[in-house]
């Protein structure tokens, strides 16, 4: 080889990293914030995406914000070198390759199947017709959760919201994420049965995590210290 | 008109066709030129042959069909099983060591919906004969110098030991139950739910730490030196073939990496993946196989890296965007 080359970029590279707006939003900026990444500009523009700079501290030189199910898309294809999604999300898409490295423990809730308060739509469709139906955002999860407790379900998946879909006869029973219960609960629902807690966590592009071994590390031993 | 093709395959049209037939070229005439000879095998071959050498290499095949006397045949997933197969029947009685080429497609099964291809072609080199480090540092400095010959500027070469993980999870004495599950967190990665696992087994603080860490462990020869007990033996191969590299030059382009897991089940020594700054995918891997050509009744040991020539591509062009 005849091109002089610096040792292997053991990892000084900045980091881009991809931040969910929605519930996990604050926190995840209140934590960048501990670890001395600039935050002000993104925090004060709701519209704006991409928040670069030469250094935003903390090694991060860029900052892209988007739903939090976009994440690790982002982050498997090399756009973003790290990112902060919740569990929901990676399990909702398995084969994802992302590297999964830090549980941040912020952003708790619970994925839940939860049924009209009262009454038995999924044992009687169980029983009588041997297929219940499920409506959810995340058929992934749902259609392994059945299939993992021997029941058949017949998965309808809805984009909005989905605490419709049992009042309207649509579905037996639904299966969402919930944090405090109150959606539920406000339109005559009842968690049923946890299928899985969910809490932020950090992941990682493959690539990334072997050429921005040092800047991710640090990062990294920077936050199970904050946590 | 819209006329639908199978998932995962693609046409390609004369402009990405020439670079492409470019590229694959000057890999060529690298590869030959180093002694490495090409060779051809039928893209179709019977699922029973490919079980023989690696079975997961025969599971990983998309498509599959019967021929007229009804027995199975399979478009390979995968070359170095095919040519751990063309050594056995053709090379039987010449001296090591052997040294073969090709550029060919495979077929993988790969999701719906990825952009990802089932249909890929690569171009890679296989050594038949030497062993150890030294047969690992004539195919890793034989391919990252293809490469810059090919117009890659930034590309690394990630480094591991292909039997750590296994052999670390037995030394542990972690329940033979348990470990595919472990594996499988090694292997993606999945530092979070490695760390709970690790927790319920019930081992030692440190053979707790230890097993946490290896997915860690990546950097330059420095990595080496922070190996301990069980880890460090594989550490101590590792710089055998560090210091095969330095003197070759391919030691800068080399990043150590003790949780490097390969998807494929026949490696035995040290593995590889190729890297480059600029796209997010790894552009190729390979490893030591030491087993599979004695499965096929001719042991000898042998290593090989693959290339996808699509992904290639796809690095150079990102790094002329970036230049």
């Amino acid at each position: 080889m005849s091109t002089a080359l610096a040792t292997p970029e053991s990892g000084r590279g900045a980091l881009t990293l991809a931040v969910p707006r929605g519930a996990l939003f604050e926190e995840t900026l209140d934590l960048l914030d501990g670890l001395g990444v600039a935050t002000a500009e993104v925090r004060g523009s709701p519209r704006r995406l991409l928040f670069s700079g030469p250094d935003l501290g903390g090694g991060v030189e860029r900052i892209v914000t988007m739903r939090p199910s976009d994440v690790p898309t982002y982050v498997e294809h090399g756009a973003a070198d790290l990112g902060i999604t919740g569990k929901d999300v990676l399990l909702e898409s398995p084969s994802r390759e992302v590297y999964e490295l830090l549980d941040l423990r912020y952003g708790g809730c619970t994925m839940v199947v939860a049924a009209r308060a009262g009454d038995d739509a999924l044992e009687e469709s169980l029983r009588r017709l041997g297929v219940g139906r499920v409506a959810t955002k995340y058929p992934t999860i749902a259609a392994r959760h059945f299939a993992a407790t021997g029941r058949q379900a017949e998965i309808v998946e809805v984009k909005g919201s989905v605490e419709l879909a049992p009042l309207t006869g649509l579905v037996d029973v639904i299966v969402d994420l919930t944090a405090t219960g109150k959606t539920l609960v406000e339109n005559g629902l009842e968690v049923r049965e946890e299928i899985v807690r969910s809490t932020a966590r950090l992941i990682a592009n493959p690539v990334a995590h072997k050429l921005k071994a040092a800047a991710i590390d640090g990062l990294v031993s920077r936050l199970r210290e904050h946590g | 008109m819209i006329h639908p093709l199978p998932p995962g395959t693609r046409d390609v049209l004369p402009t990405e066709m020439r670079e492409l037939r470019a590229l694959s070229d000057r890999l060529r005439v690298s590869f030959e030129r180093a002694g490495y000879g090409e060779v051809w095998t039928p893209l179709v071959e019977y699922e029973e042959t490919l079980r023989r050498g690696d079975d997961r290499a025969a599971r990983a095949g998309v498509y599959r069909m019967f021929d007229d006397r009804g027995r199975v045949l399979v478009l390979r997933s995968d070359m170095t099983v095919s040519i751990a197969r063309l050594v056995s029947s053709r090379y039987g009685g010449v001296q090591p060591p052997v040294r073969l080429s090709y550029l060919a497609h495979s077929y993988r099964a790969v999701e719906r919906g990825r952009g990802q291809a089932r249909e890929f072609l690569q171009g890679g080199v296989e050594l038949i004969g030497p062993a150890g480090a030294e047969g690992d540092a004539e195919v890793v400095t034989l391919v990252l110098g293809a490469l810059e010959e090919a117009g890659l500027r930034r590309h690394r070469i990630g480094v591991g030991d292909g039997a750590l993980v296994r052999g670390l999870l037995a030394e542990l004495e972690v329940p033979e139950a348990r470990r595919d599950t472990l594996l499988e967190h090694l292997s993606r990665r999945d530092l979070v739910a490695l760390e709970v696992d690790a927790e319920e087994l019930g081992l030692s603080p440190s053979a707790r730490d230890l097993l946490v860490s290896v997915p860690t462990l990546r950097g330059g020869p420095e990595v080496l030196d922070r190996a301990e007990g069980p880890v460090a033996r594989s550490a101590e191969g590792l710089r055998a073939l560090y210091e095969l590299l330095a003197q070759t030059g391919a030691a800068e382009r080399t990043i150590f990496d003790l949780g490097l897991v390969r998807e494929l089940g026949y490696y035995t020594g040290a593995v590889f993946e190729i890297y480059d700054p600029a796209v997010g995918f790894t552009l190729g891997g390979g490893g030591r196989y030491d087993d599979l050509l004695g499965r096929y009744g001719t042991p000898l040991p042998a290593c090989g890296i693959a290339l996808d020539i699509q992904r290639v591509h796809a690095a150079q062009a990102a790094e002329e965007r970036l230049a």
